[in-house]
């Protein structure tokens, strides 16, 4: 690496420094936009008593899910675990610490971190048991509870095109908690599709500034769709 | 008759407006976008951010980087546009959203709602349903009335671990439609040839029944 360009060439070079106990936070929604090969990395690695924040933990066989079958994960932060046997198993049995947190608050969490925002307050999760143990102010004659930010040691990311400086373009929904994860991490990681030249990536187009990004791989991707729904190619209506 | 699931999406569909922005839950809601009346706008939001939802792909269409909040493949209306989920739910949170419609396990007349977790059942996170019941004004929750076995789901106190505090006004359920206001259940209409008799055994909470309860029309 030399001056701005953060492009590595090896996955085991893109996660270099990772460590057992760390807390890493991956954008994804589902299994859309999940920094896939960067997940394989993790468990391939043998990584252990992570914190992972993300907002879902992926499915059996995809995603974060993968992390939980050498039972990588200490703790997992998320708004919503179903679709995973093993995480059901190693929740129930006690070995997965899980906090439930929603997926608003779980989106601002992590944008506050990344902005330097040690907490907020936000109506959402007043007077539930996500509010258990949380300060409550009073704005206007509405509650509000005390959220605290996250940051990670790690951020992994996944983006569409990337410059060798970082800059980055997300495509469609596949953005979802990326462009947040990716200001939050100490180091934070992205895969994408393509590595474009410098210069080529329109700066009024750019979703996420390279000054967040501090390692860039590309990589291929399986991009796996958990509920796959279609309409018939005939009809015009839903 | 109690109304199936089809009639349950029409009836709230009658509740768009034209330009209204849209978020409509997992479920019976997302069968709303089927009845869209004739000659009004509506944008879908979906949470997980995409504000201009589209009906579901052809085969050919089929893009996995495009899915609304249930994680189904979906394709975008001409006007459409795409965020992150901080913004994603800064629109929600910040009340620009002008109809939520979601489900519900249970409901109660201080307009408390638990839709996201049964205790001892397996737990599997709120999503964005607390953030979607704080942060809207206008809320419709589509819920069947009572359980199989005749137990209301419109209660006095919610049972099950709350989603919402103090955040619901509106209940459809199958047998009829109620608005919930100064800590009472209040009977606006009821579905085509449910009695009130019927409403009322099966309403746990306080119910406010006026002189006249007009039957819903499709």
């Amino acid at each position: 690496m030399s001056g701005f360009n953060k492009v590595v060439s090896s996955y085991e070079a893109a996660l270099a420094g990772l460590q057992d106990g760390m807390t890493i936070i991956s954008g994804g929604f589902g299994l859309c936009g999940i920094p896939e090969n960067l997940i394989k990395e993790i468990k391939s690695k043998g990584t252990k008593n992570l914190t992972v924040i993300s907002n879902n933990c992926g499915t059996t066989h995809d995603g974060l899910g993968i992390l939980l079958i050498d039972k990588q994960i200490k703790k997992m932060v998320a708004s919503y675990v179903g679709e995973n046997a093993h995480f059901a198993a190693q929740m129930m049995s006690g070995e997965l610490d899980v906090e439930l947190t929603p997926q608003g608050t779980l989106a601002e969490k992590i944008r506050a971190g990344g902005a330097g925002i040690p907490a907020f307050y936000t109506a959402t999760g007043y007077g539930t048991a996500v509010a258990e143990g949380k300060e409550v102010k009073a704005y206007d004659g509405r509650h509000y509870i005390l959220e605290e930010s996250i940051k990670g040691d790690f951020a992994i990311v996944k983006a569409w095109k990337a410059d060798p400086y970082g800059n980055l373009i997300f495509r469609k929904t596949a953005r979802n908690f990326n462009p947040l994860a990716a200001t939050a991490g100490k180091i934070t990681v992205v895969e994408v599709e393509e590595i474009v030249a410098l210069g080529e990536l329109d700066p009024d187009q750019i979703h996420t500034p390279g000054i967040y990004v501090n390692r860039v791989i590309q990589g291929t991707f399986e991009k796996t769709i958990e509920q796959r729904t279609t309409r018939p190619s005939a009809t015009s209506s839903i | 008759m109690a109304l199936s699931r089809e009639q349950l999406a029409q009836r709230v569909a009658q509740e768009l407006k034209d330009g209204y922005y849209v978020n409509l839950g997992i479920g019976i809601p997302t069968l709303v976008a089927n009845y869209v009346p004739n000659g009004i706008e509506v944008m879908l939001q979906s949470e997980n951010g995409l504000l201009g939802m589209g009906q579901f792909p052809t085969e050919d269409e089929i893009d996995a980087d495009l899915i609304n909040a249930g994680k189904q493949t979906v394709t975008m209306v001409t006007g459409a546009s795409i965020f992150d989920s901080a913004a994603s739910f800064a629109m929600i949170r910040g009340g620009h959203v002008d109809l939520t419609v979601l489900g519900a396990f249970e409901v109660d007349v201080n307009g408390n709602i638990a839709s996201y977790m049964i205790p001892g059942k397996l737990i599997k996170g709120m999503g964005g349903a607390m953030d979607l019941v704080a942060g809207a004004d206008n809320i419709i929750v589509t819920m069947t009335h009572a359980s199989k076995h005749g137990v209301s789901k419109l209660l006095a106190n919610c049972t099950l671990p709350l989603t919402g505090k103090a955040c619901i006004k509106k209940v459809l359920t199958d047998l009829a439609f109620i608005e919930i206001k100064d800590g009472k259940f209040h009977l606006l209409e009821r579905a085509p040839g449910v009695s009130i008799e019927e409403i009322v055994k099966l309403t746990d909470g306080e119910l406010e029944v006026p002189e006249h309860v007009p039957e819903m029309s499709f």
